[in-house]
């Protein structure tokens, strides 16, 4: 195969299982455009009711976090309890709250 | 990097899978670990596109409409399956395009059991009830792999494959109650496909070179022999209610160990059709080169019309 010829892209696909749910990642595929992604993300990944919506994405738009930052990324919200209810004492009269 | 801090990381590495976390693409991983999972998962796509061609001869002359859409729908879902694998072995940094030509040109292998010829409707039965069944047996314990996307993979095709099991046992259990010579089409199945399916499940635990590694990283989480056995064991009683006999004189119930004991697998036979002199291992190369060849034009006609219409929107815009 020549060097210079151009591949198919390929494409993120999310889906909606069905409303009232977000749309979820499910895979990806090649497809040359995104009509044709979306076809094809219905053959691949909805053949058994799966969905009632998709989204695709092509890949190279999609910017991602490196795990290799991820303690300066995650980790200062790990020692910040006071974000979560039960860092707050309420005596055992106050039931619900 | 130091082969110190490789050592350390390695160790970290190995550290998350025993606490079976998972691993996923943009975690730093040993070499071997990203070569190892490149080398497993594209086989087991290429298996499942190959896996097409056996079936793929019966669609046209499926008995019963019934029976039609079924073949279509379990020969879609191999392609389906074949899709997942190789956008899973994707995010291991190796384009499709090197996958395919791995396939092509004989360098990476896919099962040797689509190497078989299917010459009779049973055999159709045969491969659902048999090569799906350990199938099944092989990919259950991977849903837990500790590769992310193959992982993930691999329960969406275990969720969609005991159809598969079930369709082919059903063209057994028809052809069985049918007539003498139907049923005799089911045993003839029987007795081609039997061997080959033990032998799916991979060379004995003493041959094997991959195990110890594999069990480590949770590629594999039983040995070859113990799933060979857990085959037989769960397949032999099937036979009974078919009422057809397996091809193995030694085949018999050990009240001992709790297990059937059974005889002497033809590895010869095995490694011949692994190095390419099966039945078919031509005839398979030669159509699946031939579709990826024929499809070329194709290929570009959509990429050169989807540029073309990008420019046309770029145009209209501007």
């Amino acid at each position: 195969m020549s060097e210079n010829k151009k591949n198919w892209p390929l494409w993120e696909i999310f889906v909606r299982s069905k409303n009232g749910l977000e749309h979820r990642h499910f895979g990806s595929l090649h497809a040359a455009d995104a009509d044709m992604a979306l076809e094809n993300a219905r053959d691949v990944y909805t053949r058994r009711n799966e969905g009632v919506s998709i989204w695709v994405v092509e890949s190279k738009n999609i910017t991602a976090s490196n795990p290799e930052h991820n303690a300066e990324m995650f980790e200062p919200a790990k020692d910040k309890i006071y974000r979560h209810p039960t860092f707050y004492d309420l005596p055992d009269e106050v039931k619900h709250m | 990097m130091s082969e110190k801090e490789i050592k350390n990381l390695e160790e970290i590495f190995e550290a998350r899978i025993a606490r079976d976390e998972k691993i996923e693409p943009k975690d730093w991983m040993p070499e071997k670990y990203r070569q190892t999972h490149i080398r497993q998962i594209s086989q087991h796509a290429h298996s499942e596109i190959v896996g097409m061609l056996p079936e793929g001869n019966w669609i046209t002359r499926a008995p019963s409409l019934r029976r039609k859409v079924a073949l279509l729908a379990k020969v879609q879902d191999e392609a389906g399956h074949g899709l997942y694998l190789y956008s899973a072995c994707e995010t291991l940094g190796i384009s499709r395009d090197e996958m395919y030509e791995q396939l092509h040109s004989g360098k990476a292998k896919y099962s040797s059991i689509f190497n078989y010829p299917t010459i009779t409707w049973a055999d159709i039965g045969a491969i659902g009830w048999l090569v799906d069944g350990a199938a099944i047996i092989n990919q259950v314990p991977l849903c837990n792999t500790s590769f992310g996307p193959y992982a993930r993979a691999m329960v969406r095709v275990c969720k969609e494959e005991s159809f598969h099991q079930r369709q082919g046992f059903e063209i057994m259990l028809t052809l069985c109650r049918g007539t003498e010579k139907q049923k005799a089409m089911a045993q003839d199945a029987l007795n081609r496909w039997w061997w080959p399916a033990l032998m799916m499940l991979g060379p004995t635990d003493a041959e094997s070179v991959h195990t110890e590694q594999s069990m480590k990283w949770k590629l594999k989480r039983k040995s070859n022999d113990e799933l060979r056995q857990q085959f037989i064991d769960q397949t032999v009683p099937q036979a009974d209610i078919l009422g057809i006999t397996m091809p193995d004189p030694d085949l018999k119930w050990n009240e001992e160990t709790g297990h059937y004991d059974f005889g002497e697998i033809d590895w010869d036979e095995f490694w011949q059709v692994v190095k390419g002199h099966g039945p078919m291992n031509k005839e398979r190369m030669k159509a699946r080169v031939g579709a990826w060849e024929r499809g070329e034009w194709v290929r570009d006609a959509a990429m050169a019309f989807a540029e073309k219409n990008e420019q046309r929107k770029i145009a209209k815009s501007s």
